[in-house]
């Protein structure tokens, strides 16, 4: 792996909510009182159980409490070591795996005041996601609206798994809203639980569901492109985070092939659908899988026909690589350069009235 | 190039179709509202037979939930994959500016011009009270 160019834009950092305590100052009252009568401790997902290997990198672990969970080690293991210009926060908290509506809504607007108070107004290279309760479209367009008149939001982040695709129309006042305010709609791995996280139940172990979030990726790019979604919206732009990127080229083979005989059934997809997704679907960098050699990824690039769909991002603080050496080795400077740099800039319409 | 007899008028009604051979090659003829138009009987995906395949419409869509469908029986589907082509040009829809399927001009000319050539009438007999459909190969 090689080293960053000063600059990068990371696209995809985790800044974590330390404690339900942390919250409570922008909660509001009743929910606030709810926390302490229900003995509410914990909201995080089981998606990063907090002592596993890949939830923290090694040097990055603090002696005590969650990883990231202070503005001083954003900036000493994330920011400065990798001179980053700019990074989008991506936080992680439990708040799409919540039953209530009315819960998802309350703690999603604590996180998002939490994340502009704590975060973005004391740190001026950050930017963030909003955070929203996908469990209620109308709910998650209210949270969008009312953020969104902070630029420092830029983007508005999903998980991969939920109740249901995500190229369903119901969905869609989320994405309407999303392209109206110029923010781009990230989906981060990560599953609600409502779920098995894998299409065919419930697997053992850690690993299969880690490596099971490529499939859910595949099908949720699936479902926004065959349900229309980028027909409906043609300016939204969609970022899969912590996605991985190997799969796609097969991936848009498989389902190039099948649309070329199936078209007749979704006539609004009238591209075909790797056209689609290299004018509307972006891919953060790491995790990077593993090609056995330089070569193979390489080559991986060539199928993907496009210098355009990568965006840098370090995915911290997870276990992704080691060291500064964020970037795969013996990529052309110029591809390089677009990663940490063009292409983020190209993708976030926000960074562009935020940055300088 | 030259001009081959391949069926009479009568035998491919409207909405029908016929393969023929003309100088070794398949060429699949259909009858479009009493016009005729010839194509190659091999997909250019992966060689399907193409007359053997569905007959339907043309599906457009300017927005997801709005079917648009418009000429209908000028659009066949190969029976293999479901690719469709327009049989009028041979323009395949999935991917019209590299995709298309050889397609074959087919003129209907009188028995009359027939006989007295110059076609070439492979194992039509003809006579001058017919119509005949002509490729020109």
């Amino acid at each position: 792996m090689a080293g960053v160019p000063a600059g990068a834009i990371d696209c995809d950092i985790h800044p974590s909510v330390p404690s339900v305590a942390a919250l409570m100052p922008y909660l509001e009252d009743h929910w606030r009182e709810q926390v302490t009568i229900r003995g509410i401790d914990e909201l995080n997902s089981i998606s990063y159980p907090l002592n596993s290997p890949l939830t923290c990198r090694p040097d990055w672990r603090p002696a005590t409490g969650r990883p990231a969970a202070s503005i001083e080690m954003v900036r000493a293991q994330a920011l400065d070591p990798f001179a980053t210009s700019i990074a989008i926060a991506n936080c992680l908290y439990g708040i799409q795996l919540l039953f209530s509506e009315d819960m998802a809504a309350a703690f999603a607007r604590a996180v998002n005041d939490w994340m502009a108070r704590e975060w973005l107004d004391r740190e001026p290279r950050l930017r963030a996601s909003i955070v929203v309760p996908i469990q209620n479209a109308e709910m998650a367009v209210d949270e969008i609206n009312r953020c969104a008149a902070d630029k420092r939001f830029v983007q508005v982040l999903l998980l991969v798994m939920g109740d249901t695709p995500l190229g369903r129309r119901h969905h869609w006042p989320i994405y309407a809203a999303a392209e109206k305010h110029g923010l781009a709609i990230g989906i981060h791995a990560g599953s609600a639980y409502h779920n098995p996280p894998t299409p065919v139940g419930w697997p053992s172990y850690y690993t299969e569901d880690y490596v099971g979030q490529a499939q859910a990726f595949q099908t949720q790019l699936t479902s926004l492109i065959c349900e229309g979604v980028f027909t409906k919206f043609p300016n939204l732009k969609v970022v899969m985070l912590e996605s991985g990127f190997t799969w796609l080229p097969a991936h848009l083979w498989r389902l190039t092939k099948y649309w070329r005989g199936l078209r007749m059934e979704i006539p609004w997809v009238d591209r075909a659908p790797g056209d689609i997704v290299r004018s509307n679907v972006r891919f953060s960098l790491q995790p990077v899988d593993g090609p056995p050699d330089q070569a193979s990824l390489l080559k991986l690039f060539d199928h993907m026909q496009s210098d355009d769909l990568l965006l840098f991002s370090t995915d911290y603080p997870h276990n992704q690589f080691a060291g500064l050496s964020a970037m795969p080795d013996g990529l052309p400077p110029a591809l390089v350069r677009k990663i940490a740099i063009e292409n983020p800039r190209a993708t976030y319409a926000r960074l562009l009235e935020t940055v300088q | 190039m030259s001009r081959h007899v391949v069926a009479t008028a009568q035998e491919i009604p409207q909405g029908g179709r016929k393969l023929v051979m003309v100088r070794g090659r398949p060429i699949a003829i259909f009858n479009l509202k009493g016009e005729f138009y010839g194509m190659l009987n091999r997909c250019p995906h992966q060689g399907g037979p193409m007359c053997e395949g569905l007959v339907t419409g043309l599906r457009e869509s300017k927005m997801p939930g709005e079917y648009v469908y418009s000429r209908e029986g000028e659009i066949l589907r190969c029976p293999w994959h479901g690719w469709e082509f327009d049989i009028k040009t041979g323009q395949s829809y999935c991917d019209p500016e590299r995709i298309r399927t050889r397609s074959y001009p087919v003129e209907v000319a009188t028995g009359q011009t027939v006989v007295e050539g110059p076609y070439i009438a492979e194992t039509i007999p003809v006579s001058i009270e017919q119509h005949y459909l002509v490729v020109e190969m």
